[in-house]
């Protein structure tokens, strides 16, 4: 048998077990086409465009060049088309069914912002266009800006930031720089709550902080005596989630920023979780000094291998002045972009500096002001409401068959625990495993970290009641599976897969980046 | 020579002054199959309570936290190289560190077998 020797067998026509289909010719079958690497697709030794060689060129890399074959796969155009195609139908995305990803808010992409996002004086422009020549996207990024400020009560807005984490690099950035300006150089003790995105700590570290953590409550939320008690002069902050990665409203918050304002600090506030509340709370009304807002998210621009993120990052009064550039103001009736800090600095400004080369992701602006635009206040209000509702549905239809980690009712996402699969030998990795052969991309597992063998689910607004039944009723079948003991439905999957399951730990062990040209071997009898 | 444990899980056995760290099959059970362990530098100190590695897991990263006070004066290398020694014989081969302890009083507030077996039922 021909196998890849580095670990995933990839020739079609060998067996199941090898990502091609034993019971026909060709591997493939019907419309399930065995598709192996483009290396193997391809030949390394031919090329899919026939140039001819260049004459009488005369070499500038002083004896550099590369003299051996570089070792590319040559396919043609309609090779190459094919070869990704046909990788991509074996993949699962928004586009095809429910994406219950806990705290990633994995919501439709309406087609309108596409069309939008592809008008030329939007999608074809430079960013080294002088400004006069692009005023219609200045205006709509300043559009966006005013509508990101009036959702959250901010004063200002950094567009910048290219996705979640970047935001909150940005927000912290900010308060580091203020900090730095009061003279107070000692506050650098973060608080976080324990059930906080990976991503809170790391961000603080890298501005030079150290993270204290806050126990959570049995609640699941914020313990506020132990909150209080690591007040102090030392503290430079709170990065705190709300509703938080439990999909609970932090009831105290507005206590939580008074007390942290009063030890001196300042509150960032983490807007990952922005959709179950836009429209209906504004997060200036709760003290937050700074906030990401992730349009990938909130605003319906594709994210997950499907587009880039972008994370516009809101300030209040006391941060406002150390914004980073660039920012776009309007001077009469012209739009104008400060790109500089000294511009920003004659303005009265004090940015901490600038966090991108240009101005941020145009598209994705485009595409969340389309969304907004179309959605009206009235419509971002519903939406809020409408993913709050469909997670209480999930929860409400799954509860009495699994195991909810919290009593009462959630926010945008519904959080299980593993008691349900107490005693039955299936994990939560082989109950999300046996919903791929069911058809579905499995909901978040094992986070937050608070719970044990965690499973949370976040439906979002877009699902319908039908297609959120349908969802539960197999949830509900799996979850009676594996109570009345059937085990061989979990402990393999998925088996239904094209990719059937994955030596993960290997994987990580001992990766294999490189494609190397495999050895011939001698075939050996089947 | 007994063992003793703590709340989060590691464990640790002295050996005269030297105390040899580790994490608990419980723990490992928890973490599932270990990618990599982060070990402390030979000669650094800890106080009871510091992060003194990490572990990556197939479902998580974890920080490990010392036991009891002291300078470390050998790391077990082989677990960096082979992290499945962790899963395999977590109180055995899958050791951490060895520290040169300051204060054997430290060990009191730790449990023993089986009030840790009570802890984790």
């Amino acid at each position: 048998m021909a196998m890849n020797q580095q670990g995933r067998p990839t020739r079609p026509n060998t067996n199941a077990a090898t990502g091609g289909y034993a019971d026909t010719i060709s591997g493939s079958r019907g419309l399930d086409q065995a598709e192996p690497l483009i290396f193997e697709r391809g030949r390394t030794d031919l090329t899919g465009v026939d140039l001819p060689e260049p004459k009488g060129v005369k070499t500038r890399l002083g004896g550099l060049e590369r003299k051996s074959e570089i070792g590319l796969p040559g396919l043609a155009e309609p090779e190459a088309m094919r070869h990704y195609v046909r990788l991509s139908r074996k993949n699962y995305a928004i586009d095809l069914g429910i994406y219950p990803l806990g705290s990633c808010t994995m919501k439709h992409n309406p087609r309108l912002n596409e069309k939008m996002a592809r008008l030329p004086g939007f999608g074809d422009i430079h960013p080294l266009q002088p400004q006069s020549t692009v005023q219609g996207a200045l205006e709509l990024i300043g559009e966006l800006a005013h509508w990101l400020m009036t959702l959250t009560n901010t004063p200002c807005v950094a567009m910048s930031p290219k996705a979640g984490a970047h935001g909150e690099l940005c927000g912290m950035m900010a308060i580091r720089a203020a900090l730095d300006a009061r003279g107070e150089t000692g506050r650098r003790r973060v608080l976080v709550p324990e059930s906080a995105h990976g991503t809170n700590p790391a961000t603080a570290v890298q501005c030079g902080f150290h993270c204290d953590e806050i126990p959570a409550g049995p609640d699941g939320r914020v313990d506020m005596e132990a909150f209080k008690a690591k007040l102090g002069d030392d503290v430079a902050g709170i990065m705190l989630t709300n509703p938080n990665t439990c999909g609970l409203f932090e009831r105290d918050i507005r206590e939580i920023a008074d007390l942290i304002h009063e030890a001196g600090g300042y509150f960032y506030c983490d807007g990952a979780n922005f959709n179950a509340i836009v429209g209906r709370v504004r997060p200036g009304d709760l003290g937050i000094d700074a906030m990401h807002i992730n349009l990938h998210k909130t605003f319906s621009t594709p994210h997950g291998g499907g587009g880039p993120g972008s994370g516009p990052t809101v300030f209040s009064q006391a941060l406002a002045p150390f914004a980073p550039v660039p920012y776009v103001v309007k001077k009469g009736e012209t739009w104008h972009m400060v790109e500089h800090e000294e511009e920003a600095r004659a303005d009265g400004a004090e940015p901490f500096g600038r966090m991108v080369a240009f101005h941020g992701q145009m598209g994705m602006f485009t595409r969340a002001l389309s969304y907004m635009m179309s959605h009206g206040s009235d419509g971002l209000r519903q939406v809020a409401e409408d993913s709050v509702l469909n997670a209480n549905y999930v929860l409400a239809r799954l509860k009495h068959v699994m195991t909810p980690a919290f009593d009462g009712t959630c926010m945008h996402e519904a959080l299980f625990d593993d008691r349900f699969l107490k005693d039955t030998g299936v994990t939560t990795l082989d109950f999300a495993k046996a919903m791929i052969d069911e058809g579905y991309h499995p909901m978040t597992m094992y986070f937050p970290l608070v719970v044990h063998g965690a499973m949370l689910i976040e439906p979002t607004e877009t699902e319908s009641k039908s297609g959120l039944d349908r969802f539960c009723d197999v949830l509900e079948g799996l979850a009676q599976a594996a109570k009345s003991g059937d085990t061989a439905r979990f402990s393999s999957a998925p088996v239904h897969a094209p990719v059937k399951r994955l030596d993960e730990t290997r994987a990580a062990r001992s990766p294999v980046l490189v494609w190397q040209e495999p050895q011939d071997q001698p075939q050996a009898a089947e | 020579m007994t063992t003793r444990f703590t709340k989060d899980h590691e464990w640790v056995r002295l050996e005269g002054d030297i105390a040899i760290i580790g994490i608990t099959q419980y723990a490992t059970e928890q973490l599932g199959d270990v990618i990599s362990v982060e070990l402390p530098d030979v000669g650094k100190s800890f106080k009871k309570g510091d992060e003194i590695a990490v572990v990556d897991s197939v479902k998580t990263a974890a920080e490990v936290y010392a036991p009891l006070s002291g300078e470390v004066i050998e790391i077990n290398d082989g677990i960096e190289d082979a992290p499945q020694l962790v899963n395999d014989e977590p109180l055995a081969g899958g050791w951490f560190a060895k520290l040169k302890i300051a204060d054997k009083g430290e060990l009191d507030g730790l449990m023993d077998e089986a009030a840790y077996a009570k802890h984790i039922a």
